[in-house]
């Protein structure tokens, strides 16, 4: 196990296209690591530049505290998962799980593989299927058993290349759960690719999100939730996606398409001189007033013509057609392409709670905190509202916390073994 | 893939011109022997010290005229009436086994399969018998017939691949779009298999064209032997003299339109040859 | 009344419904037997016509290979029974013909097989705009007339009008006045190269295919899986485009057991380099001694099915599955 570091990595194809721009990126010892962004962002190509696959035009890439830009993929010690699972056809399972084994010629006794095979076979519950080949296995069982043959590899590091994709959503879920689980077991070093941003921010300890081969910001899904740097981050993580308003600076107040925000000594000062704003909210940090318990503090209220509701059993979502401000506008669409949107009409998305008897076509009284307000800068896109010291607690918090359930994941797997000693030794 | 390093562009540069050598020496080989003077041919040199276009008068308007061009006509004209009536009948048969659900389906593509594996040699006998008695010995019909058994079993072979992967829903498509079936298969269908049907046309017409053993056997005059007979056949100007430089002339003719074509449907015949052989 | 009607009714209604049911079956089958009538009217020719130029002159053969029969001498047709397979059988001759037949196939086969598939993976790693010089390259012997190229390396190797002898009488063993088809060993050896350069294009071509049929995601799994360069190509590659391999083998070997044209323009079968084909051609269209010729042919199409046969049985070559029939 190793720790893997990022040094400027630039990919720069014959065409000249740059896919990787510059990054750098330090991943600790047994840590999981999600690249995410929207196709085309580079974070595949990021992978294939650690696994070996595709060479490093510029930068340096270090396993383990040594240099390995130049050495073959084998030499790397690192197990890879791809999208489609690249199970060998012709090989049974058990094959497939021992392959990594069998090519190093001698160096592993038949009995040593048979042992380390059974036992990534029990960890992953194919012990029925050994003598199948993959042509005959389910989607669920093609992806255990090429999570297998990265186990007995005892690698450096697992690298995964969006390996759920090819799931239905139910069997994925499963399969999150499952990973995260092996991954707190053998404490291996994870780099995980994914578009999927649940994905993202279930699995990862730490989550560095790309933009056209850039790295926008690397943090814990906390703190890209609550703490994103740009107006990007910002509207890739979560769901539904946060809104996007324009606010219009007026004096000590902002001006929503809504209602009139008062602006705190803070904020104003940060704003500036800016007389215009993005503002960021996101649809749960929005309520129903007629829900709200008597004497609770309701933040900005306002009222609002709704046009569609969705009623998801969870919670209602209501749609609010809003006309927004054409300078921001571009800006807004801009964003929109870089997230592979669809160039959706503008619309505030409110997530209510699913008591709400909001529907299609009223008028609905709504409230929020201003506090949980996001204003970003409509040029560069900075977030102006970023708190640096709590989203550095927030980190460390998520620091500790990794830590910990790690340290316990472990325990449980020592304890457990000493059990399973122990049967075997009464029996 | 990246840019290449120079190092793997020398190693592609010395894999290509290996590639090439290989590929074009023989035909070079050839090519500079039938510009050599008869005086030359035994000089042991692989370039003639003069270039001369004597061998091809000789082949072309001088005393190898009637030999040669006579067999040229007939090798033109039964190959490609060979192919023809091989690509229409396989047209039909590999339409049928690509969109039909009939009983004996299979039967015909292993006929197609067991008759492209049959020894030529083993056809020619019972066929010269035959042929002489019923007067169709060394006529253009008594080629024709018997290159069938070549260009027709790979012909239904490689438009039945061919025609697997048309979707045929396009036409019920067409349909449904207001066109007649006439004009649903004139204008969906038709674009999509010509393809297919042209290189099927160009793998048969190669084959035809290269026939030895039906081409010797069958034929006994200038009125139907085709080019590869009449190559064995030729003699020098004069007893004496080794027919040499005029067969190294007539190769060449040959060859030539061979290169063309290779060069104008490079791509299509790679995926016709392969086709039929490999699923995919 | 209604408990009296009910049942007739009840009945009406199964009535109906198997009326239906067996209209329908009908329509069904009608529509299947239509469907079976135009497949044959449209693939019906093509069968009749390659069964007529095969089956029906394999059959007569087989109808004359039992007679003493010369054209020379039409009177003299005598019914033989097996007499003329004895003589064939017996006679040195065939078995020396065999052997050499054996020979160049399993020679040809397998160079063509090494070299067919170097040239595969070559033109397979290729970038876009090389491979199209290098398939138009490689398609150029595919498309070359047999005897063209059994001139050409005559030509090339022949003791007077070669170059091969001048060029590399530096290797030991070959000088001035080395005649390549004096002797069997060193014709073979043109024969044989004659025949390799021809067709290897052929074989690396369906390799090609195969080649392209393997993911390369499995290429680079085993990579990261710790492969080398060699491991990857025999337990990754190789074995997943079997089908491919065994398909241009006996397809190959088929062919290159039938060999005719480059034997007859370089040897004419001379020095011992007299292979089955030429054989039965000689005797049968040269000797006109069409009784012992159809035994010949007759032969060696039993050794081309057993060809086919072991391929197929021992080594379990899926011809239809290989070439896309499900």
């Amino acid at each position: 196990m190793a720790s893997i570091v990022l040094r400027d990595i630039v990919k720069e194809y014959g065409d000249g296209f740059k896919a990787v721009k510059g990054v750098s990126l330090d991943i600790a010892d047994g840590e999981f690591v999600i690249l995410v962004g929207p196709s085309g962002c580079g974070k595949s190509t990021l992978l294939r530049m650690i696994v070996g696959l595709e060479d490093i035009t510029d930068g340096d890439l270090q396993i383990g505290g040594e240099r390995v830009n130049d050495k073959a993929p084998r030499d790397r010690h690192l197990a890879m998962v791809f999208q489609n699972y690249a199970l060998y056809p012709h090989l049974t399972v058990y094959e497939n799980i021992a392959f990594p084994l069998r090519l190093t010629k001698g160096q592993y006794s038949d009995e040593e593989i048979d042992r380390k095979v059974n036992l990534a076979a029990d960890t992953l519950e194919l012990r029925e299927h050994l003598d199948r080949k993959p042509a005959n296995l389910s989607g669920g069982q093609r992806q255990r058993v090429a999570m297998g043959r990265a186990i007995v590899r005892e690698a450096e590091a697992f690298l995964f290349d969006e390996p759920l994709s090819n799931l239905d959503a139910k069997l994925r879920g499963q399969m999150r759960t499952e990973i995260a689980r092996m991954q707190r077991k053998l404490g291996t070093t994870t780099v995980y690719v994914t578009h999927d941003q649940t994905e993202a921010m279930t699995l990862g300890d730490r989550v560095a999100v790309l933009k056209k081969g850039e790295l926008q910001q690397v943090a814990s899904p906390r703190g890209l939730y609550e703490q994103p740097v740009n107006l990007f981050v910002a509207g890739f993580i979560g769901s539904p996606p946060m809104n996007f308003l324009p606010g219009q600076v007026e004096g000590d107040s902002l001006r929503l398409p809504f209602v009139d925000v008062p602006l705190d000594a803070t904020l104003r000062e940060r704003i500036g001189e800016r007389s215009l704003v993005i503002v960021g909210i996101r649809p749960d940090h929005f309520g129903d007033v007629a829900l709200l318990r008597d004497g609770q503090d309701a933040g900005v209220r306002f009222s609002a013509d709704v046009d569609v509701t969705e009623w998801l059993g969870s919670e209602l979502y209501a749609y609010v057609p809003f006309d927004t401000h054409p300078d921001v506008a571009a800006k807004l669409e801009e964003l929109d392409r870089d997230l592979d949107g669809e160039g959706m009409r503008t619309q505030l998305v409110v997530a209510l709670s699913s008591e709400s008897r909001v529907r299609d076509g009223d008028t609905a009284d709504l409230w929020f905190d201003p506090a949980r307000m996001l204003v970003f800068d409509p040029e560069t896109g900075e977030n102006l509202t970023r708190d640096d010291d709590l989203a550095r607690t927030i980190d460390e918090e998520n620091e500790e916390d990794r830590k910990a359930a790690l340290e316990r994941a472990q325990a449980r797997e020592r304890r457990e073994h000493d059990q399973g000693r122990d049967e075997a030794r009464a029996s | 893939m990246g840019a290449l390093s120079g190092r793997q562009k020398v190693g592609w540069g010395v894999i290509t011109v290996l590639v090439l050598v290989y590929a074009l020496f023989p035909v070079a080989s050839v090519f500079a022997t039938s510009f050599k003077l008869p005086s030359e041919l035994t000089s042991g040199r692989f370039l003639p010290s003069s270039w001369t276009t004597t061998n091809y008068e000789q082949i072309l308007v001088g005393g190898a005229q009637d030999l040669f061009l006579s067999a040229l006509r007939n090798s033109i004209g039964i190959s490609l009436i060979a192919t023809a009536i091989a690509v229409v009948l396989a047209t039909l048969a590999a339409y049928a086994i690509a969109r039909l659900d009939f009983p004996g389906k299979r039967l015909i593509l292993t006929a197609a399969l067991g008759v492209s594996i049959f020894p030529v040699i083993s056809i020619v006998t019972p066929l010269f018998n035959l042929w002489r008695s019923i007067g169709l010995y060394d006529t253009w019909a008594g080629l024709i017939i018997p290159y069938l058994s070549l260009t027709l079993p790979i012909s239904i072979w490689t438009l039945a691949a061919f025609f697997r992967q048309i979707p045929w829903e396009l036409e019920q498509a067409a349909q449904v779009d207001g066109a007649t079936s006439w004009q649903a298969f004139r204008k969906a269908i038709v674009p999509l298999a010509a393809p297919g049907v042209f290189t099927t046309a160009l793998i048969a017409f190669f084959i035809a064209w290269n026939d030895f053993v039906y081409g010797i056997s069958l034929t006994s005059t200038e009125a139907a032997r085709p080019v590869p007979a009449a190559l064995a056949f030729f003699t020098g100007a004069s007893q004496f003299e080794e027919p040499t430089g005029s067969i190294s002339a007539a190769a060449v003719v040959v060859t030539v339109p061979v290169v063309v074509l290779v060069l104008l449907f490079q791509r299509q015949i790679v995926s016709g040859l392969t086709q039929g052989a490999v699923k995919g | 009344m209604s408990a009296d009607v009910a049942p007739a009714q009840g009945s009406e209604t199964v009535r109906a419904g198997a009326e239906q049911e067996r209209r329908n079956r009908k329509a069904r089958s009608d529509r299947t037997r239509a469907e079976a009538r135009l497949g044959w009217y449209l693939a019906g020719p093509a069968f009749v016509v390659m069964l007529a130029v095969t089956a029906y002159p394999i059959l007569q053969a087989v109808y004359e290979s039992l007679f003493r029969f010369r054209l020379t001498a039409p009177g003299e047709r005598e019914f033989v029974g097996f007499g003329n397979y004895a003589v064939v059988l017996s006679d040195g001759v065939f078995w020396s013909a065999m052997w050499v037949t054996t020979l160049i196939m399993i020679v040809t086969v397998l160079v063509e097989l090494v070299l067919g598939f170097a040239l595969a993976l070559v033109m397979h790693r290729a970038v876009t705009q090389l491979r199209g010089l290098l398939r138009t390259a490689i398609l150029v012997p595919y498309g070359i007339i047999t005897v063209v190229s059994a001139f050409a390396w005559f030509y090339a190797f022949d003791i007077s009008s070669g170059f091969i002898n001048s060029w590399f009488d530096w290797v030991p063993g070959i000088d001035e006045n080395l005649n390549w088809f004096a002797g069997q060993g060193t014709s073979l050896f043109v024969i044989m190269a004659s025949e390799i350069w021809k067709t290897t294009p052929f074989i690396s071509l369906l390799l090609l295919a195969g080649l392209a049929q393997v993911p390369g995601e499995l290429e680079e799994a085993a990579k990261v899986d710790g492969a080398t360069w060699w491991q990857v190509l025999r337990r990754v590659i190789i074995p997943n485009m079997k089908a491919a391999i065994m398909v241009a083998v006996l397809f190959r070997a088929l062919d290159a057991f039938r060999i005719f044209d480059n034997v007859f323009v370089m040897t004419n079968g001379a020095n011992g380099t007299e292979v089955l084909s030429l054989l039965a051609y000689r005797q049968a269209i040269t000797r006109l001694e069409i009784g012992m010729g159809s035994a010949i042919s007759v032969l060696l199409f039993l050794c081309v099915l057993g060809i086919c046969f072991i391929a197929i049985k021992l080594f379990k070559v899926d011809l239809a599955g290989a070439r896309g029939e499900k």
